[in-house]
Parts: structure tokens; sequence; C-alpha cells
């Protein structure tokens, strides 16, 4: 069928206040021709029957009942955005990380990850920072930019940096001092390959830039008489 | 704490002066402090630091979380004056004790200047 034409439906009794209709109940009777419908059904309004209902399965009674009442937290429907990049970071853009073990260093960024971290590598080599994440704000961002191309980074995400879950064991009593001490603090070797795969690429390309290899080995640092605000990264 | 290179300082704030708190003549309002930053003489150059964080570095007898330095953290709000005075507000405010100029406990002043924070380089 065509779509048929709604004309704005008028209202039939219409308002004189707000809350008092214009006709009463006996003139909106016949207004909406509720006689006709009945004379058409033999002077009763038509039912129809009701469908049955599927007996519901019986519930048991609870068996926790709670002492106070349990707020509902309220509904949140907030989605949650990748944190926004700053135009000056872009592949390949050396940053300098402002804080925590390697203030100071100048670094690679690869590229950002779905947590809204930045991943970044030293290289390893070069200034001895491996691959890293490292937060958007803590990280100035210089117009020096490093050939990336080279490079895959798609294997890393935010999980590869997790925590590793270690198994439990059952631990029996003269166990327990034994098997703590197993291997905490060293990197599984699959870590150190990809840190060499990944900077292999990344070292050539910096080599062919004078200077620049020295450049990402020295760290960065304000100086007697160094203005941050005349400063131009 | 791992050191990653022993002997190696890396500067990353601007340090500053702490004046005394925002007042007039004979009141003051101690929720508000004044702080000269290094190098900046302009009202015009305090855009750059504004929303920056500042941290008071002063020493203490006592250890505290394994350190004898304690930090109150604070926040560079507008400028102040037009030579490049600063006024800043601090989570708790700062003690009368960091404006006294020649302190032989030598308590710093230091503007971090987390140096993205609010505004983008």
């Amino acid at each position: 069928m065509a779509p048929q034409q709604r004309k704005p439906h008028v209202c039939r009794n219409p308002d004189l206040i707000r809350g008092v209709g214009k006709y009463s109940r006996s003139k909106m009777y016949h207004k909406r021709g509720l006689w006709a419908i009945k004379a058409k059904n033999g002077g009763a309004f038509p039912k129809h029957e009701k469908k049955a209902v599927a007996a519901a399965p019986a519930e048991k009674p609870p068996k926790f009942y709670p002492a106070d009442d349990v707020k509902k937290p309220l509904v949140n429907k907030r989605k949650a955005r990748l944190t926004k990049l700053r135009a000056s970071i872009t592949p390949g853009t050396v940053l300098i990380i402002l804080a925590g073990r390697f203030k100071g260093k100048r670094v690679v960024f690869l590229k950002q990850l779905t947590s809204g971290l930045l991943l970044v590598t030293g290289p390893f080599k070069i200034n001895g920072v491996p691959l890293r994440r490292v937060n958007q704000s803590y990280v100035i961002a210089t117009s020096t930019k490093v050939d990336i191309s080279g490079v895959n980074v798609e294997k890393f995400d935010d999980k590869y940096f997790g925590k590793q879950v270690e198994k439990k064991k059952k631990k029996g009593e003269g166990e327990f001092f034994e098997a703590e001490k197993e291997e905490k603090n060293t990197l599984p070797q699959d870590k150190k390959d990809d840190q060499k795969s990944v900077d292999a690429a990344l070292v050539k390309s910096i080599e062919a830039v004078p200077d620049l290899k020295s450049y990402l080995g020295a760290r960065f640092s304000l100086k007697a008489g160094m203005k941050p605000h005349e400063l131009v990264f | 704490m791992v050191k990653g290179r022993q002997g190696e300082r890396v500067r990353l704030y601007t340090r500053g002066t702490i004046l005394g708190y925002k007042r007039s003549k004979s009141n003051q309002y101690p929720n508000t402090s004044l702080i000269q930053i290094e190098g900046v003489n302009t009202k015009e150059e305090v855009g750059w630091y504004q929303g920056k964080r500042m941290a008071y570095i002063y020493k203490a007898k006592v250890k505290r979380n394994g350190s004898h330095y304690r930090c109150i953290w604070g926040k560079v709000t507008r400028p102040h004056g037009n030579t490049g005075i600063v006024r800043a507000k601090f989570k708790s405010n700062l003690p009368p004790k960091s404006m006294v100029k020649i302190h032989p406990d030598m308590d710093l002043l230091a503007a971090f200047c987390v140096f993205s924070g609010v505004k983008s380089v």
C-alpha cells in the first residue's frame, strides 16, 4: 500500500484550560461514536478474549533477603571514547617523557593503544627505554619525526602489557617457600624478541639521519636561563 | 626505587619563589599564594604556565612514605599584575615559613609545570 499521508490528528476534546475539556463525558461518548460501535455489536461493547497466559514456572521464595534496602546504582549510559591524540603527536614523532623512571628521555612514538595510552620505544639499544606505555599528559611532542614505516606494531595492545597472571598451583606446606621464589623478575624471552624486531627497523631509519641517534640517547633537561614558555619543541 | 642512571640529574621543572599570600594592605587571603616563576616577566608569558602544576617541597625530620621530603601540590591559576607574578592555589595553604627568603633548610618551590597537563604543546 502506498504510504498513507497522516493528517495531523486534531484533538476531539480541546482543553479550555489545562485539565478542563470542552466537552462533557456524555458529549464525548457521542463524539467518539461508541453508540455506533455498540449498535454494530448488538448492544454491548465488543470484547475479545484474553490470550491464554502460559503458566509461569512456580517461583521459589528467595533464600536470602538482604537486611537493609539495597540501593540500585544509577544507570550509566556513558560510552568510553578513545582519548584524543594531540595533533602534534603522529607515529614516528620524537617525544620527551616528563615523569617516571625515564624522565627526560627522548623516545619514539609508535601508536596509540585502545586504552588511550601511547606505545613508545627508546629504541632500547639507543637509550634503554623498552616498549612501553606512556600517558599523553606526561609527554612533550617535538617536531622531530622518525620514519616508522618499516615497523610492524600490530601485535601490541594493552593486554600485552598487562600483568602476567600466574596459574595457581596447589601448594603443599613444604613447597610454600620454594614456589614463591620462582622467576618473577626475568622478562620472558618473547618480549625481548619483540623489542628487537621493532627496534631493528627503527634503528636503521634513525641512523640514516645525522645526529639523531645521539639526540635520542641524550636526556632533555632544563638548564640555567632556559625558559620553557619560550622554547619551541 | 630503582635509579636508572646514578647521578644523572634531569631538571624538568622551573623554579619559583613564594612571595606571600594574596592580600590587600591589611588583609591577607591565605588560600591563594603569589609566586614568582623564574624567567617570567610579563603577564602574557604567564599564559603558558596557566594550569600547570606546582609543588612546594620541604624537608622534615620524620620520614614519611620513606622520604624526608614532603610536598604540597598546587596549580597556577592566573597572572597577578603585569610583571609575570602568578597566583596559585595549593591543596592546602602554603605555610608562612615558606615565604622566608633565606632559609637554612633550603625549601624549594619547584614549579613543576608538568608540561602538558591541561594545555597541549
